[in-house]
């Protein structure tokens, strides 16, 4: 099974997580079925509107079962858990640190979108 | 005669100029364009009655019989309007900006359009001597300019059209200009209110308006700052509104200062007289 995490910078898992989901500048996918770690650009982070929905097409293309971010707001919410995604929501710490609090069950899973929408950049 | 009063930073007094201009003026057809928050009325105190016409726009719906899942449309959508679940397009009404261009775009003709309510335009064809319309934009909605385009239409040949423009210098605020003859910049001597005047110039330059500024919360030592740049670039300063307790006192009781201060309505009327000389 897969997840997805945003991700601050792109070089290893030693980086922070990026708090922000639609604008985050990168998405790591990691593989637990072989521990395959893929760093993915976020095309949306520079969108002029919109940006978590295109964020939410890459993450469902991506066939991932989890999304770990900061904040998702509603319209990518209802995206992602139409996709059946579900959505934790962790604080700035590295990836590393936030995928051991996932395989412990130590995450939460977010019910509804975390902040409100707001338009454009 | 139609005149848009603009700016491109909010809060400048568009409102507050547009208002007490037309409280000033005769024969007057007041348009609040400032459709995501028109406020006009708070001055004007129109009765709308409970009747509105509705404005509508075109959103796609997809035949999901015919849809092959392609992504051509999610691909091609400039607003992020469009998703594709699985092997399912879903799409986000409130994103869509209504192109057209996903329903010309899809190879299996799996899209057709359907209406979806915008906003909703009011009238009261009179109060306080003029014709008042306003647009309201429904929450939520991506883009104001088919509320502003529908008011547009509204538009009286007759009278002496005031247009309260959205704040800004992007697409809602051009459909409250593109009908104009002539444009009111209001602004502020501040740096703020310079750096957004800039870009109000550019835009109603661009577009081959005729316009003038009226500087307000005016105060003599700050005035040069937006003098200077007037007299570099040719545009004449119609008045100026002073800084003054009395007339943000007014403002915040809802009230015209023109109606408290009938020497403002003279003053008006003049700047009117030197609109009427530009356009002819």
């Amino acid at each position: 099974m897969k997840v997805a995490v945003t991700a601050s910078n792109n070089t290893d898992l030693n980086v922070k997580i990026d708090l922000k989901f639609g604008r985050a500048p990168y998405f790591v996918i990691i593989d637990f079925d072989n521990d395959k770690v893929n760093f993915i650009d976020n095309s949306a982070k520079g969108a002029t509107g919109g940006a978590g929905i295109q964020a939410a097409q890459t993450i469902v293309d991506q066939g991932v079962e989890g999304l770990i971010t900061g904040n998702v707001g509603p319209k990518a919410f209802n995206v992602l858990s139409k996709a059946n995604i579900k959505v934790y929501s962790a604080k700035e710490e590295t990836i590393k640190e936030v995928l051991s609090k996932y395989k412990n069950n130590d995450l939460k899973e977010v019910a509804a979108p975390t902040n409100n929408g707001h338009a454009g950049m | 005669m139609k005149i848009t009063v603009l700016s491109g930073k909010g809060g400048t007094g568009k409102t507050t100029v547009a208002t007490n201009l037309a409280l000033s003026l005769t024969n007057v057809q007041f348009l609040d364009a400032d459709v995501e928050e028109p406020n006009s009325y708070i001055f004007i105190r129109p009765d709308f009655g409970e009747e509105y016409q509705q404005v509508l726009r075109k959103v796609p719906i997809i035949d999901q019989n015919k849809c092959r899942a392609c992504r051509s449309c999610v691909d091609f959508c400039e607003y992020n309007a469009l998703v594709l679940l699985g092997e399912e397009v879903l799409i986000i009404k409130e994103m869509c900006h209504s192109c057209g261009g996903c329903k010309y775009i899809c190879p299996k003709e799996a899209i057709r359009e359907e209406d979806k309510e915008v906003g909703k335009i009011r009238v009261d064809k009179s109060v306080a001597g003029m014709e008042f319309w306003q647009g309201e934009l429904n929450i939520g909605e991506a883009s104001a300019v088919p509320v502003i385009e529908a008011l547009n239409q509204k538009v009286s040949e007759d009278k002496t059209v005031i247009i309260d423009a959205p704040p800004g210098t992007t697409c809602p605020t051009i459909a409250a200009i593109s009908d104009a003859n002539y444009c009111i910049l209001v602004t502020e001597p501040t740096p703020f209110g310079l750096h957004d005047l800039k870009m109000a110039v550019e835009v109603v330059k661009e577009l081959g308006k005729p316009c003038g500024i009226i500087i307000n919360r005016s105060e003599e030592d700050a005035d040069k700052l937006i003098e200077d740049y007037a007299s570099n670039e040719g545009i004449s300063i119609l008045t100026k509104i002073p800084f003054k307790r009395e007339i943000a006192s007014l403002y915040s009781q809802g009230t015209p200062f023109v109606e408290e201060m009938p020497e403002w309505k003279e003053n008006f009327q003049e700047v009117f007289t030197k609109i009427k000389q530009v356009v002819g």
